[in-house]
């Protein structure tokens, strides 16, 4: 095909995302098609990897074909193999793709579809894609080092160690609120507890499978757990039914989390081919399943959208999280548009197999589009549901009260007409006993997805099954990422006490082991108590802290990119990751600044904390706290949330004084100054072929 | 023709399936083999089994999560 035929392909297609986004955003009398989100994004996301993605490789990064990568020249063919780009592609995406783009655009969608729509198109374009383009760059050119280690290399020691301390806080801010997730979902819930507590002996009976009687037969092994996966959800539908078990199976949300807790640590301590690996294989295969069936299924079923473009609560009086759309809404879709935590995948396993340096713009940009359209469909699943259903879902008790008629009453107040019948219908529809006080965005979603699966395949499933199949999805790779998490979190406590206590250093000593582990378990877990206990609901405090963190760790991403930038003498290029760090830390600092400093006690934590104070001085009780004690967590809870956010404040504003210090003094050289490894072994080997 | 189809498709089977497994962490173990084989003949390679176990312990093993949030 010729080069003008080319051009007008892509014009042609431009031209219809322009058109897609005109109707997603101009038409609001009538309900829209979900298809015309997706044709918008997908036209975009296009044009975007066609065109910009083509300036970010030849004209910012400058990626050589011919230069030697770090798997090329270190093959081992353990760590460093050099891999086929749609091998790599899929192995990135894997490691990328997980809660954080699921649950965000759920919790936006209080706005209506199109804020969070736009912020994830234009988002993920224009700054989540290229840091995690220029971050993947930036790593493989530096023999696949960790962010820490990078920011190390090109800012300094300080700077390595702040931002090695920030990722460990980002780690605990993650798990406890993926750990609340999990727990608002499986709340008085004997269906969903028994099916995500069997995936535990399910897992264990595949590592024990895969130790002693087949060794290795990963393929298999998984196909066997997926079958029992099955299962466990239809043995999950007769438990809920029987008067005698269901009650066995459901608990109050604080026995759940202490549940969580010990199991969090008993899985980090075990060895890791008994739970861990096994069970890690199984959310593997079934998140990049689901993930596939999800997109083939609104393709199919093209559902009408229910929710209305924009809410009334975009001036930040939203029932689900407070505040206002500025800044609130790019804290809340944290993954999806742009998450700081793909840095440390990017500078993980993945620069460790790239075979040509010009793959890093399919792996690292394109996947990051891929996990941007997880998000747009999250939103989507999210919008189909009934408006009144999903503000039933996720506003707190405190707000619309805790009986199907108060909050059916409340709900249609705003606008969003739903009866008490209907909800109690949506309940036992999906085979729960209630659908309220289920923040958090995984059970909203699981109703989403039931719904657009089960139209998708009416006559062989239920909407019950499809909804506890939506929950295990999410409950499994969750239960992952707390177990690897809590792993991770414990190398990297004892990696920053070792610089203090030197037998902390030694990772292979059992006391430092249970006693890092401790350490890490008891952060996140204080955090994932004070938010099952929260009387505000917990997820409104925990999610903007998260996505606060996220962004912050973007933010240091973006300014290492510039740093770099500047230091290879590319600074024509530095606006490139300059503008989108810039923006993170407005977007940060300013929703930092709101929840600790805004007078509005429903946003400001020193200001709720302030009110409860004087509150308890005077002896009296504010709702939605009963007890004096509840009344004491909220003051301290309050001050807790806001000594943390100062401290990320703290952590983003430093790395910035470094950055700039670096990039002040780099500007004076006349010559490059970054620190590039060069491949020995490539030299050689480009010579010789 | 056929045969090229055939090809094709077994081709795309095999990628398939060696993405599947380098999700959860495990490279292609032919290729280490024969990477041993040629680059380090004094070592005698990890036998399938033993390399299964090895790649757990590397990829949950250490201070780097591995997976998004």
């Amino acid at each position: 095909m010729n080069g003008l035929a080319r051009q007008l392909i892509f014009i042609a297609v431009a031209v219809l995302g322009a058109f897609a986004l005109g109707v997603v955003a101009l038409r609001r009398d009538e309900a829209i098609n979900a298809l015309w989100i997706v044709v918008a994004a997908l036209s975009l996301y296009t044009i975007a990897y066609r065109y910009y993605s083509l300036f970010l490789a030849r004209k910012v990064a400058g990626l050589d074909r011919w230069r030697v990568t770090p798997a090329v020249a270190n093959d081992d063919g353990l760590d460093y193999v050099p891999t086929h780009r749609h091998v790599l592609f899929g192995h990135h995406f894997a490691a990328i793709a997980g809660a954080g783009p699921l649950v965000g655009p759920v919790l936006a969608a209080q706005l209506g579809y199109l804020p969070g729509v736009l912020w994830l198109i234009v988002g993920v374009v224009f700054a989540g894609a290229v840091q995690d383009f220029l971050v993947l760059f930036i790593s493989t050119r530096r023999n696949g080092r960790s962010i820490g280690e990078l920011v190390r290399m090109e800012m300094g020691d300080t700077a390595g160690v702040i931002t090695l301390f920030g990722t460990f806080m980002i780690m605990i801010i993650i798990l406890s609120v993926l750990a609340l997730i999990v727990v608002k979902a499986l709340a008085h819930s004997a269906w969903g507890l028994f099916t995500v507590a069997a995936t535990i002996p399910i897992a264990v009976l595949m590592g024990l499978y895969l130790r002693y009687l087949r060794p290795g037969r990963v393929g298999e092994v998984s196909i066997a757990g997926f079958v029992l996966l099955m299962l466990s959800i239809w043995g999950g539908g007769l438990v809920s039914q029987s008067p005698t078990l269901a009650p066995m199976f459901t608990f109050e949300a604080t026995q759940i989390a202490w549940m969580l807790i010990g199991y969090g640590f008993v899985a980090a301590v075990l060895p890791v081919w008994l739970l861990l690996a096994p069970r890690d294989y199984l959310s593997t295969f079934l998140k990049i399943g689901t993930i596939a069936l999800l997109a083939i299924a609104i393709l199919f079923v093209a559902p009408q959208l229910k929710m209305p473009a924009l809410t009334q609560f975009v001036d930040g009086s939203g029932p689900v999280w407070k505040g206002s759309l500025f800044p609130f809404l790019f804290i809340t879709i944290a993954c999806g548009a742009i998450s700081g935590f793909h840095a440390l995948i990017c500078s993980g396993t993945t620069p460790k197999l790239i075979a040509s340096e010009t793959d890093i713009r399919y792996i690292g940009y394109g996947a990051m589009l891929a996990e941007s359209f997880v998000g747009i469909m999250a939103l989507v699943a999210a919008s189909v549901i009934e408006p009144g259903v999903y503000f039933a879902m996720n506003s707190p008790a405190a707000v619309v009260g805790s009986d199907v008629a108060s909050v059916a009453q409340a709900v249609s107040s705003w606008g969003f007409t739903i009866t008490p019948e209907q909800l109690e219908t949506t309940a036992k529809d999906i085979g729960e006993t209630t659908v309220l006080g289920r923040a958090g965005g995984a059970p909203t979603l699981a109703v989403g997805m039931a719904q657009i699966l089960h139209g998708f395949v009416p006559a062989f499933s239920n909407m019950g099954f499809w909804y506890h199949f939506a929950i295990l999805f999410e409950a499994l790779f969750i239960l992952t990422a707390v177990d690897a998490g809590t792993r991770a979190g414990r190398f990297m406590l004892q990696d920053l006490l070792g610089r203090f206590v030197p037998m902390f250093r030694d990772t292979s000593s059992l006391p430092a082991n249970l006693v890092a582990t401790a350490g890490c378990v008891a952060c996140w877990g204080w955090f994932l108590y004070a938010g099952v206990t929260d009387p505000f609901g917990g997820i409104n405090t925990l999610w903007p802290m998260f996505g606060i963190s996220n962004q912050m760790l973007a933010g240091i991403a973006l300014m290492l990119a510039t740093v770099v930038l500047i230091r290879m003498k590319r600074e024509r290029y530095a606006l490139v990751p300059a503008l989108p760090a810039l923006w993170l830390l407005v977007c940060t600092g300013s929703a930092g600044l709101i929840k600790l400093f805004s007078r509005d006690p429903a946003i400001g934590f020193i200001a709720q904390a302030r009110r409860y104070q004087a509150a308890i001085a005077e002896g009296s009780v504010l709702a939605p706290a009963k007890t004096a004690e509840q009344m004491q967590q909220i003051v301290f809870n309050g001050y807790i949330n806001a000594a943390l956010t100062a401290l990320f404040l703290a952590v983003m504003l430093s790395v910035l004084v470094y950055s700039l210090r670096v990039a002040r003094q780099a500007l004076k050289l006349p010559q490059r100054s970054d620190h590039e490894v060069l491949q020995a072994v490539g030299q050689a080997a480009r010579s010789a072929s | 023709m056929n045969a090229r189809l055939v090809e094709r498709f077994r081709h795309c089977a095999a990628l398939f399936g060696e993405t599947a497994r380098l999700m959860i962490g495990l490279p292609n173990y032919d290729r280490y083999v024969a990477h041993t084989r040629e680059k380090h003949p004094e070592r005698e390679p990890m036998s399938h089994a033993e390399f299964v176990r090895e790649r757990q312990q590397a990829r949950y093993g250490g201070s780097r999560p591995g997976r998004c949030c």
